[in-house]
């Protein structure tokens, strides 16, 4: 980079932006090894599909917008139970069950995006605790609908065209999440290399500027927030239908936090901090399972403290960082 | 002959005094620094372990243990503030909740590995046992003690806050943090002691809380809620906010359990957003 970058358009920054580096196409053809490499794996490659494009949707709120919520698991586990209710009250195509468990998710996430955008700080941290809570203590008390703390039972799924189903191997599990991961990250990577997207960063840097030169700081957030809903809640849906069952867990405040690591783990703000962030995470705890629960959030814990206090833009924050010196040298 | 309300009223009253104790601290901190301290109910679980432990393996008497449940606290809060704390004292709001989210969690595993995930019940003396009946209600001795306790404690705040040389100095700070430095305040330290004292408070309701709610790992995390809403209800850096919200919190909590248990811990939640919606800064915040 010389001097020649100061006098750049904005849509020629854009354009700079949005054009794809070849890592990205090593990354999405890594994606597939686990078809050839790793077939006893599937299913925990579809569950970090999954995670990826919840952890894609929090980055659009968290890391673009500096949004910071406690309760984003409410979206996912709205998604989650709408896509399992659906299928076992009306029918169980799966791509109509994302749809509609997707939209539900975004509708509340509209809703409540008036609230939300609202506030700032340490109120907006609190609202947004307060609303997963409450969302869970709904799951939690509606047994008749939910289950409650059983979880939702009888969720059947029809297979994918009709023809490929959803079975233990979980070769349609990860080919279904991974095509919604990848279409949606399509979807999210035009939206912040979009105008839109400067503009939401530019409200995480300033939020109070962005009115003054033309970005109504509010109705931005809300947008954001309602797209990063219906993300959110689409991961739900695609876990209800591949693990066919919906269990309390995936409304509760440990899946917010959870999400919240994997992302600063990665690297908030970034593309791609959530999707590594994600991977590292699930793998970790897939490797780990042998240790109680309680004895791996130690090491999630380790974990925070050290990236707030060594790697304050996580792991690919700190790559970008050391490849800018190398490239300097 | 009093209606069984009055019960009710009173359990409520005592739970919320128990609930102002475990937050004050954090209160009085936030409104000084706004550092969101997540990890607040771990320094009130110390205290409890501290007390259960001494009970239960030593045999002191549970009076006794209390001071020690509050100092405990403390002294463990001046290490955390040293090394962690005082470095993001200007950083985002983020970093803030996921060191002290981090720290809380390393306080849950730790307390798993040394005390399992079991209940710890202690032994209370026996003058704190049972219930004294009045006009046909029992009221339950550790209730009262702990009510007294309370009010003691928020005595002693107020007055320190209001006659004394350093309460003046938390009140400057707290009202207009650079005015404060710029007469010489050293607001760092003043910082400082505040939440070595809001820890040990936080201890000190540990140790109380462990006859009413029990003491647990997840202790940390469950009761951080409460403290949050009571937080974030009263106003930041208030006291009598944080009073009134304790006890909003804690007799809507105890009567929504008895005369509404299918809404569960919905009401309290319910309580918090609409009260936030209302009024974004608490109901005695001024910011």
């Amino acid at each position: 980079m010389s001097s020649a970058t100061t006098a750049i358009t904005p849509q020629a920054y854009l354009q700079a932006q949005s054009r794809w580096h070849p890592l990205e196409i090593v990354f999405w053809l890594a994606t597939l090894l686990p078809f050839f490499l790793f077939p006893d794996y599937l299913s925990l490659a579809s569950q970090i599909a999954i995670t990826a494009l919840f952890a894609l949707s929090l980055d659009l709120i968290l890391g673009y917008a500096g949004v910071v919520s406690l309760g984003h698991a409410a979206f996912f586990g709205i998604g989650a139970y709408t896509a399992g209710i659906c299928s076992i009250h009306v029918w169980g195509e799966p791509f109509s069950g994302l749809a509609v468990g997707a939209s539900v998710a975004g509708a509340l996430g509209y809703a409540t995006s008036f609230i939300v955008s609202r506030f700032r700080h340490l109120t907006l941290i609190m609202i947004t605790l307060g609303l997963g809570l409450l969302a869970h203590e709904v799951a939690n008390q509606a047994h008749w609908l939910t289950g409650g703390s059983d979880g939702l039972q009888g969720v059947r799924i029809w297979p994918l065209f009709g023809v490929f189903k959803f079975d233990l191997y979980g070769y349609t599990a990860y080919a279904y999440s991974l095509a919604a991961l990848f279409m949606i990250f399509l979807g999210v990577r035009r939206l912040v290399h979009s105008p839109f997207g400067l503009a939401l960063r530019g409200i995480r840097e300033n939020w109070l500027r962005m009115p003054a030169i033309g970005a109504d700081s509010r109705s931005h957030i809300r947008t954001a927030y309602t797209i990063a809903a219906t993300i959110a809640g689409a991961a739900g849906a695609i876990l209800a239908q591949t693990t066919q069952t919906v269990a309390l867990e995936s409304i509760s405040f440990q899946r917010s936090a959870d999400v919240l690591v994997m992302l600063v783990l990665g690297g908030a703000g970034r593309l791609y901090g959530g999707l590594v962030g994600a991977v590292i995470f699930m793998i970790a705890r897939d490797q780990f399972s042998g240790i109680a629960p309680q004895y791996w959030y130690f090491w999630i814990g380790v974990l925070l403290v050290t990236v707030v206090m060594v790697l304050p833009n996580g792991i690919l924050g700190g790559l970008s960082h050391i490849y800018a010196r190398w490239r300097r040298t | 002959m009093l209606p069984p309300i009055f019960g009710v009223l009173f359990d409520g009253i005592a739970y919320g005094m128990l609930l102002f104790v475990l937050s004050v601290g954090l209160s009085v901190t936030l409104g000084l620094m706004n550092f969101v301290n997540l990890a607040h109910c771990a320094f009130a679980m110390l205290g409890g372990y501290v007390t259960a432990v001494l009970v239960n393996r030593y045999g002191w008497p549970f009076l006794a243990t209390l001071p020690l449940a509050f100092l405990a606290a403390a002294a463990a809060s001046v290490v955390l503030e040293r090394v962690f704390y005082r470095r993001l004292y200007r950083a985002s709001d983020l970093d803030q909740v996921l060191l002290t989210i981090g720290l809380a969690f390393i306080s849950v595993a730790v307390a798993t590995y040394f005390f399992t995930t079991n209940q710890q019940p202690i032994e209370t003396p026996s003058f704190l046992r049972g219930s004294i009946d009045f006009l046909g209600i029992g009221f339950g001795r550790y209730r009262v003690f702990l009510i007294g306790v309370a009010l003691t404690v928020t005595l002693l705040l107020v007055a320190g806050l209001e006659y004394t040389r350093f309460g003046a100095m938390v009140r400057a700070s707290v009202d207009n943090q650079r005015m404060a430095r710029g007469l010489g305040i050293d607001v760092d330290r003043t910082f400082a002691f505040t939440f070595a004292l809001g820890s040990g408070l936080a201890g000190l309701g540990g140790g109380l809380a462990i006859e009413i709610v029990g003491l647990d790992p997840n202790f940390a995390f469950t009761y951080l809620v409460y403290v949050l809403i009571i937080v974030s209800v009263g106003g930041l850096g208030s006291i009598a906010g944080s009073f009134a919200a304790a006890i909003l919190i804690g007799v809507s909590d105890v009567a929504g359990k008895y005369y509404a248990p299918e809404l569960g811990a919905f009401l309290i939640y319910l309580v918090m957003v609409v009260v936030l919606m209302g009024r974004p800064a608490g109901l005695f915040g001024r910011r």
